[in-house]
């Protein structure tokens, strides 16, 4: 357990003293998010439809981006190496680097996305459950990511390659988050939804780890 | 009447037909066993592909009656719903041969899965097109994003990743690794993309399955036999396609190693001819 919050505390302390990175996450979900009133145009009832699906899209987008960070940084210093021989299961080291990603760009994404949804002149009916479904979902971004990072590792086009294959894999979520979002902006009840979210979670908590580990297993040999 | 969302059938025989070709792909390890056997295989196959699609195609677009409320464009299906079913079965197909490659190392399973590729993603693309086609005249809309065709559109994606993943390493080995492992997270999607329609009955626009029992299919009996006929075909021509993918990618494998053994002696001849 030790080992594991270690693991996990090296990370969010490399990507605190490298703050350009995650900020950078940050800033291009704001700027892309800016870029839609602009280009839509600024009606206030075309804004607020298509807020919450926005929303989601960008914040899904601006989690790719971090993804190919998520283990190229150590396989190109070695210590992916050492992670790998490490005493604890590579499974579980996916994890400690699913939850450090996941502290780094998931939370600051749903601490930002309600001021966002401000300026997409969204009803603030769906607040609370925009920020449940978020925090549902941006931790299943991180784990499938994971996926698509340490499948990607030994390639030399990583960055678009990740979007390539974790995209199609996380259209559920976004389809999920923004319906839930969108249910509660009707009024109606947007549980069973989140449920849904949750469930796709508790999936992807058990399958990803192992699938990340052995696609870092067969990459790196 | 159905178009499309007749995929109750392809679990029928879809597992005990893959089940099938992965004994055989077991017992025929070896390269030298597989050449001789699909060599002898192939002819067969494909005679019986091309026959098969001359009966289907004929019962299909001449014989068969028009849909009392589609008319003409039913017969659509008989090209569209085989697809459908291929591309899953495709999916599920390459999806095991994967798990066989990672789980054992079978030589032939990686070789099988990226020949399967790109049938698969043919098969889906055949299967979005014709359904696109269908849906102009009957719904008014060559494409509806509801679940069947946005997670069939997903099934393309997933073929397409497989393969760009594949080809992104330097060394083949890896490549196939890692796209395995993909193909197998991806499998997730396929109970997804055959229940879509009946999760989501009342939410979407695609029908649900017309041949989910052959005993009472709620298909008539006119318009059961050309589709059948014409699954059979598509299958056939699936398999002919695959022996024929997999020899040739099994020739280029051997062209390539033959390629370096003679580079290999043409360079040690270069640097000490008096050794050899």
């Amino acid at each position: 357990m030790n080992i594991f919050f270690a693991i996990v505390r090296r990370d969010v302390m490399l990507a605190l003293r490298r703050m350009s990175d995650t900020m950078s996450v940050l800033l291009f979900f704001i700027l892309a998010i800016v870029l839609f009133p602009l280009g839509i145009g600024p009606e206030l009832n075309v804004l607020s439809r298509i807020a919450a699906g926005t929303i989601w899209v960008v914040a899904l987008l601006a989690a790719m981006l971090s993804l190919d960070r998520l283990f190229q940084i150590d396989a190109d210093e070695g210590g992916l190496d050492l992670l790998i021989l490490a005493p604890l299961p590579l499974e579980v080291v996916v994890i400690a680097k699913c939850l450090a990603h996941w502290l780094v760009t998931g939370v600051p994404l749903i601490v930002s996305a309600p001021i966002l949804s401000v300026l997409l002149n969204m009803s603030s009916d769906g607040f609370l459950v925009m920020i449940v479904a978020m925090v549902l979902a941006t931790p299943t971004l991180s784990l499938i990511g994971a996926v698509g990072a340490a499948l990607t590792v030994g390639t030399r086009r990583g960055g678009v390659l990740v979007s390539l294959l974790v995209l199609p894999l996380l259209t559920p979520v976004l389809i999920l988050g923004a319906s839930a979002v969108d249910l509660a902006l009707a009024g109606l009840n947007a549980v069973p939804l989140l449920m849904l979210l949750g469930a796709v979670l508790l999936v992807a908590a058990l399958l990803c780890p192992w699938a990340a580990a052995s696609g870092l297993r067969l990459t790196i040999e | 009447m159905p178009l499309g969302g007749c995929l109750g059938l392809a679990s029928d025989y879809r597992i005990t037909l893959g089940l099938a070709i992965m004994v055989n792909l077991h017992r025929f390890a070896n390269p030298n066993r597989f050449m001789r056997l699909s060599g002898f295989v192939l002819p067969w196959v494909s005679g019986i592909a091309a026959i098969t699609f001359a009966v289907g195609l004929y019962l299909a677009l001449v014989v068969s009656p028009p849909d009392y409320e589609q008319r003409e464009t039913v017969r659509i299906m008989y090209i569209h719903v085989p697809a459908a079913w291929m591309a899953l079965f495709s999916y599920t197909l390459m999806a095991a041969s994967c798990a066989v490659a990672l789980i054992w190392r079978h030589p032939l399973a990686d070789v099988a899965a990226k020949s399967i590729a790109p049938i698969g993603a043919g098969f889906t693309f055949i299967c979005l097109v014709t359904g696109s086609l269908w849906g102009h005249p009957t719904w008014g809309t060559w494409w509806v994003w509801d679940a069947r065709l946005t997670s069939v559109l997903i099934l393309f994606f997933l073929f397409m990743g497989y393969m760009v993943l594949f080809d992104a390493f330097d060394d083949p080995t890896k490549g196939a690794r890692a796209a395995g492992v993909l193909a197998m997270v991806g499998f997730v999607f396929v109970p997804i993309i055959k229940f879509s329609v009946d999760i989501l009955e009342l939410r979407t626009l695609h029908q649900g399955a017309s041949v989910s029992k052959l005993s009472t299919p709620s298909i008539h009996e006119s318009m059961l036999w050309p589709l059948l006929i014409m699954a059979l075909a598509y299958l056939a021509y699936f398999i002919a396609l695959l022996l024929v993918r997999m020899r040739s990618a099994i020739l280029g494998a051997r062209v390539r190693s033959l390629r370096m053994m003679q580079a290999e002696r043409a360079s040690r001849v270069a640097i000490a001819p008096e050794r050899l």
